[in-house]
This record gives structure tokens, C-alpha cells and sequence, in this order.
């Protein structure tokens, strides 16, 4: 898929976001649009997947480890073909498909269930450790928050993912600089981070996490890095696309209402239309 | 009926405490709003740590603290805290027997739209099998703020769990509260309704319509479930023969199973017990989630008809 054709894809999964947690009345825009480039970049280039074969043994995974963030997954999903689109308006609804946070045993395409912050690098080595094991070239992707690296675990499976050389797992850490409690500087400082995976024996690849072709090239550049896990450090801004919620930490938990909505979706309806 | 968030009166308290007391420390993991915590921060910024996303290592530096003389009231989501940090409660707590106040929020089904990630229903459980740990849940508002208070004046280590959303007030001002004495609300002859936080209000609720049934029920609130006030709970027991245990917490090791665990040893009744039963939620509001879940007057209701029917086959 093209760059601008990627672009594109991230525009519409950005309208998903909004449009989704209207009804929803809760969930989480901030980190959701933070990451929306790279999480298209991602489904639509990046990944070895087939929507029509979820559970394919030899698909590439993906670990939303920051499972707060599950209305962007849901949106590439959906955009995906894993399920029809309608069911992103039943969000966090009573008995519908879309928990308010991922769940591997309802939703087609979720590789595994989050929400709780911490524990998705640990799998994602679990996988990957398996996939060696198994002599299968599949790749695991995970995706951290800036705030969820304050998590003991994330540098025990930090450790263990150098440890065991696990080439074939990429991480993403979605550094938008906030969290929910405030800057992430000023809550628990996650800085330096590039020198911190450094020191932990991982390829480090500092990248703008809203430039595709930069996220494209850091991806090409984590496959052919051997005897290493790579991890990208991606710059980010939280609520990216959405000209009142970038960089707020208000937007990180509260759905907009129907007017806010309204005037998200019109800014990013103007965008899609400029990348022609 | 008057509803208010406990964690309001909690947070409110807590400042209050921190005026009194300069040894009073808060740590938070990132939730100071919904914990409300952020009212002490805002009064007392030098006496207020956030310490991130890091709830095992908020035990431990809340066992520190302690360990130096401080009063530190430790605070995230009840799940989190008390599952990240079990094995730092279990030893840098319970075993040293800090005095540490570990202060559980959003429980039960009060962020239920989060869905089942993000609902500790599990959380007496994980504390009733640490020796030395006091297990504290307020009816209410006005509770609460009693005892935030008490755990502050206790010495030792104190689990105080806090519900998001509002609730009914059921008791008043004038109430005495003591630390492990339950209080009878209601006085009764043929059921003793034992009921906790949110249950309590729909203990009372039940009564009224068994009342209206002719079956005369005891409602007992049951704020610190360890320890457990055997003497209140056997006293009544003993006089109305028949037992229904109330919940917002699934029904394995729970409140409910430390009332059958004396009651079977001690004096063996009828007994039922409401709570979440043995499954994981679903994504819902609040009040939807406790019908889905069984958490409801209702289910007291059923629950005491199929005691009380035992004890007259
Ligand atoms: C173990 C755990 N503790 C606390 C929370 C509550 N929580 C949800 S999101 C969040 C902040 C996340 O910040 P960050 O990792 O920076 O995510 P982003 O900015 O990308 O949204 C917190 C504390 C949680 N989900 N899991
Ligand atoms: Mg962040």
C-alpha cells in the first residue's frame, strides 16, 4: 500500500475512533489517536495477516499491551474486514462484541486480552519465544504506553527479550508524553528512554510515530537487525488529528459528546480531503 | 435518598487528616483523580507522592515509609493494587506488620463500562488470606469518612476499599463506628441479612419487601470484615436461624465465606450467599452490571425465601 494510501487509512481509522466512542460514552481518544499511524502502518503494510483467517498459525502478531488504546485496534480491525464496521457503534455497549477493552475470546483479530498496563511485553516474548521454537517466521509486534513503562514488569520482559535475542519481536512505544495524572515528566519521569532500551541490550530506532514512511523504514530496519529485539521510540502526540484534544490530558479518558464529535470529525474530514 | 460518591468522602477526610496529623503521607500510581487523592496533593504537595503506573512498587515504598514512622495511605485501582502488589503486601506488609493503609478504589462494578479488566471483585479474597491485615468497607458517604478516620488511628495494617460512584446514605452522623464491630440497622426475627458497601442499601431494600411478605429480616452492616465481629454476627444468628450474605465481590473467599466459615464451625444454619458467582463481568454501567451479575435486592430477597423454606423442611 502506497504511503498516501496509508495516510489514508489512518484518517479514516481516526474518524472510527471518534465516531465509536460517541455512543460508547467512555473510553480512552487521547492514546487512541496517538497511535493511529502506527497502528495503520501496521495492518496495512507492515503485518503478514488474513482477516479471513484470524487465528492463521503463521500470521504476525500484534499485542496492544496499552489495552486502554482498543478503540484503535478495533477501527484497523474493522477498516481490516476482521468484522463489519457496525460493530464499532456497540462499543463498550451491554452484550455487544467491543469490551471497553480488548478481549481475545470475543473479538476476531485481538492476538491477546489487555487492559491492564504492563503485562503485553511478556507475551508478546511468549509468542515469540514459541514462533523460534517452532521454526516459524512469524513476527510480534507489541505497543507500549510512555506512562506504562513505569511498570516493573516491562523491564523484566525488557531483560529477558535481549536475553533470548528475540530478532523476530518489535516493540512500539507510543511516547506521547502523557498520562493520566498529568505530564509524564512531571507524574514519573520515563526519561531517557532511548538510552534506557539502549542499556538493555535492545535496538533502539527513534522515530516520529506520525510519519508513515518513517514508521515504514524503522519496520524494514527491525527486520533485518539480527540477535536483537528492536524497539521504536515513536514520538508521538496525544490526540493527534483532533486539533483540542492534541496534548491535553483531559482527552485521555472522556468519550467527546455529539458536538465535540461533530467538530473532531469535520477537522479530519478536511484532512482526509487534502491527502487528495 | 441522599447518594454520595465514598471516594468523595474519602478524599475529603483524608485532608482533613493531614491537617491534624503531619505524619500522613498519600501515594497514588497515576489515579489521583478518581482516587481523589489530588485534593491532598493539592493542600499538602510535600506530603503527596505519585510514583507512576507502579503498583507493586507503591507497596513497598508505602511498607518504607511506615517502616521510618509515617502513616502512608497507599492508593490505585483495587485490582491492580492488590494483584500487582499482592506478594510486597504479603511480606513488606502483613509479614513486618507495617502500618501501612492500603487503600482499594473503583471496586466491584464501579467502572463497569471498562469491562471485567478493570472490576476488582476479587480483592477481599487476596486480602483475607494475609495474617494480620484489618479488611474495612463502609456502607456509605458518612461511613467513610468514620473510617478513614479510624484506620488512621489504628496501628497496623488496613485494606479500606472505596467505591466510585454514588450510594445511598444508610447510616447517620450520630452512629457510633467502631473498627470489627458490625452494626444491626435493622432488627429482625426470622433472617440475618450480613451485608457490605453498596450492599448494605440493598440489604435494607430487601427487608422492606420481605417485611411486606410477613418475613421479619435482621440487617447487619458489615464494615470490617476482618476481623470478624463473631460475637454481633453469632448473637443474631442464634435468633433468627436462618443466614443471607450480601456482596459486591464474587462469592469465593469473600465476605459471604468468612461468615459461612464461622458459621459451619460455630453454629450451622441455613445460609446463602449473594455475590458474583464464580465468573467474570461483562462491559456494562453500573447499576446494569449488578442485575447482570445478580447484585441486587432482588437476589437478597430470592435468597432469604430459599432459607428460610430450607429451615421449615
Ligand atoms: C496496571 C494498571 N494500572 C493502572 C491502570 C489505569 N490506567 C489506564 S490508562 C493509564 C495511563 C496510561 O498512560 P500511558 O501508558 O502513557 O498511555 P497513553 O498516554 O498512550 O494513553 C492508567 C494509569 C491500568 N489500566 N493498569
Ligand atoms: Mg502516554
Amino acid at each position: 500500500m502506497s504511503i498516501v494510501d496509508l495516510k489514508r487509512k489512518a484518517n479514516l481509522i481516526r474518524q472510527d475512533i471518534i465516531t465509536m466512542l460517541v455512543p460508547a460514552k467512555a473510553g480512552h481518544p487521547g492514546g487512541s489517536l496517538s497511535a493511529a499511524d502506527i497502528v495503520a502502518t501496521l495492518y496495512f503494510k507492515e503485518m503478514r495477516i488474513n482477516p479471513q483467517e484470524p487465528n492463521w498459525a503463521d500470521r504476525d502478531r500484534f499485542v496492544l499491551s496499552k489495552g486502554h488504546a482498543a478503540p484503535v485496534l478495533y477501527a484497523a480491525l474493522a477498516e481490516k474486514g476482521y468484522f463489519p464496521k457496525d460493530e464499532l457503534l456497540g462499543l463498550r455497549q451491554t452484550g455487544r462484541m467491543l469490551q471497553g477493552h480488548p478481549d481475545m475470546k470475543r473479538t476476531p483479530g485481538v492476538d491477546m486480552s489487555s487492559g491492564s498496563l504492563g503485562q503485553g511485553l511478556s507475551v508478546a516474548n511468549g509468542m515469540a519465544l514459541a514462533g523460534k521454537l517452532d521454526k516459524k517466521d512469524y513476527r510480534v509486534y507489541v505497543l507500549l504506553g510512555d506512562g506504562e513503562v513505569a511498570e516493573g514488569q516491562v523491564w523484566e520482559a525488557a531483560m529477558a527479550a535481549a536475553h533470548y535475542k528475540l530478532d523476530n519481536l518489535t516493540a512500539i512505544l507510543d511516547y506521547n508524553g502523557l498520562q493520566i495524572d498529568g505530564p509524564t515528566d512531571s507524574v514519573m519521569s520515563s526519561a531517557p528512554l532511548a538510552d534506557k532500551w539502549r542499556a538493555f541490550c535492545w535496538n533502539v530506532i527513534e522515530v516520529d510515530g506520525h510519519d508513515i514512511e518513517a514508521l515504514e523504514k524503522a519496520f524494514a530496519e527491525a527486520k533485518q537487525v539480527k540477535g536483537k529485539p528492536t524497539i521504536l521510540i515513536a514520538k508521538t502526540v496525544k490526540g493527534k488529528g483532533v486539533s483540542f484534544m492534541e496534548n491535553q490530558v483531559g482527552w485521555h479518558g472522556s468519550a467527546p459528546n455529539a458536538e465535540q464529535a461533530e467538530q473532531a470529525l469535520k477537522e479530519l474530514r478536511e484532512e482526509g480531503l487534502s491527502l487528495g | 435518598m441522599t447518594k454520595i460518591a465514598p471516594r468523595q468522602a474519602y478524599g475529603e477526610e483524608l485532608v482533613r487528616l493531614g491537617q491534624e496529623n503531619p505524619d500522613i503521607v498519600v501515594l497514588d500510581a497515576d489515579v489521583a483523580k478518581a482516587s481523589m487523592t489530588y485534593l491532598f496533593k493539592e493542600k499538602f504537595p510535600e506530603r503527596f507522592f505519585d510514583l507512576g503506573i507502579s503498583e507493586s512498587d507503591i507497596v513497598g515504598t508505602g511498607a518504607g515509609f511506615a517502616v521510618a514512622g509515617k502513616i502512608p495511605f497507599i492508593n490505585a485501582y483495587a485490582n491492580f493494587l492488590l494483584g500487582n502488589g499482592w506478594e510486597q503486601i504479603h511480606i513488606s506488609v502483613a509479614y513486618a506488620n507495617q502500618n501501612v493503609k492500603i487503600v482499594g478504589h473503583n471496586i466491584g462494578a464501579s467502572s463497569g463500562k471498562d469491562g471485567p479488566t478493570h472490576l476488582p471483585f476479587e480483592d477481599i479474597a487476596l486480602m483475607r488470606v494475609l495474617p494480620g491485615i484489618m479488611i474495612v468497607e463502609p456502607a456509605d458517604a458518612i461511613e467513610m469518612r468514620k473510617a478513614v478516620r479510624a484506620a488512621a488511628q489504628h496501628q497496623g495494617p488496613i485494606y479500606l476499599r472505596v467505591g466510585r460512584l454514588p450510594v445511598p446514605l444508610v447510616t447517620c452522623e450520630e452512629d457510633p463506628f467502631e473498627l470489627g464491630k458490625a452494626r444491626i440497622l435493622r432488627e429482625g426475627q426470622d433472617v440475618t441479612i450480613i451485608a457490605t458497601g453498596a450492599m448494605v442499601a440493598k440489604g435494607l431494600e430487601a427487608a422492606e419487601e420481605l417485611a411486606s411478605l410477613g418475613i421479619s429480616a435482621e440487617v447487619i452492616n458489615l464494615h470490617t470484615i476482618k476481623p470478624l465481629d463473631e460475637e454481633t454476627l453469632l448473637r443474631s444468628v442464634q435468633k433468627t436461624g436462618a443466614v443471607v450474605t450480601a456482596e459486591e465481590h464474587t462469592i469465593l473467599g469473600g465476605m459471604g465465606s468468612a461468615v459461612a466459615e464461622l458459621l459451619v464451625e460455630e453454629f450451622p444454619v441455613p445460609l446463602q450467599r449473594v455475590g458474583v458467582k464464580d465468573r467474570f463481568a461483562v462491559c456494562a454501567p453500573y447499576d446494569e452490571l449488578h442485575n447482570i451479575l445478580g447484585l441486587t435486592a432482588k437476589a437478597i430477597t430470592q435468597s432469604v425465601q430459599r432459607v428460610i423454606r430450607k429451615n421449615r423442611q
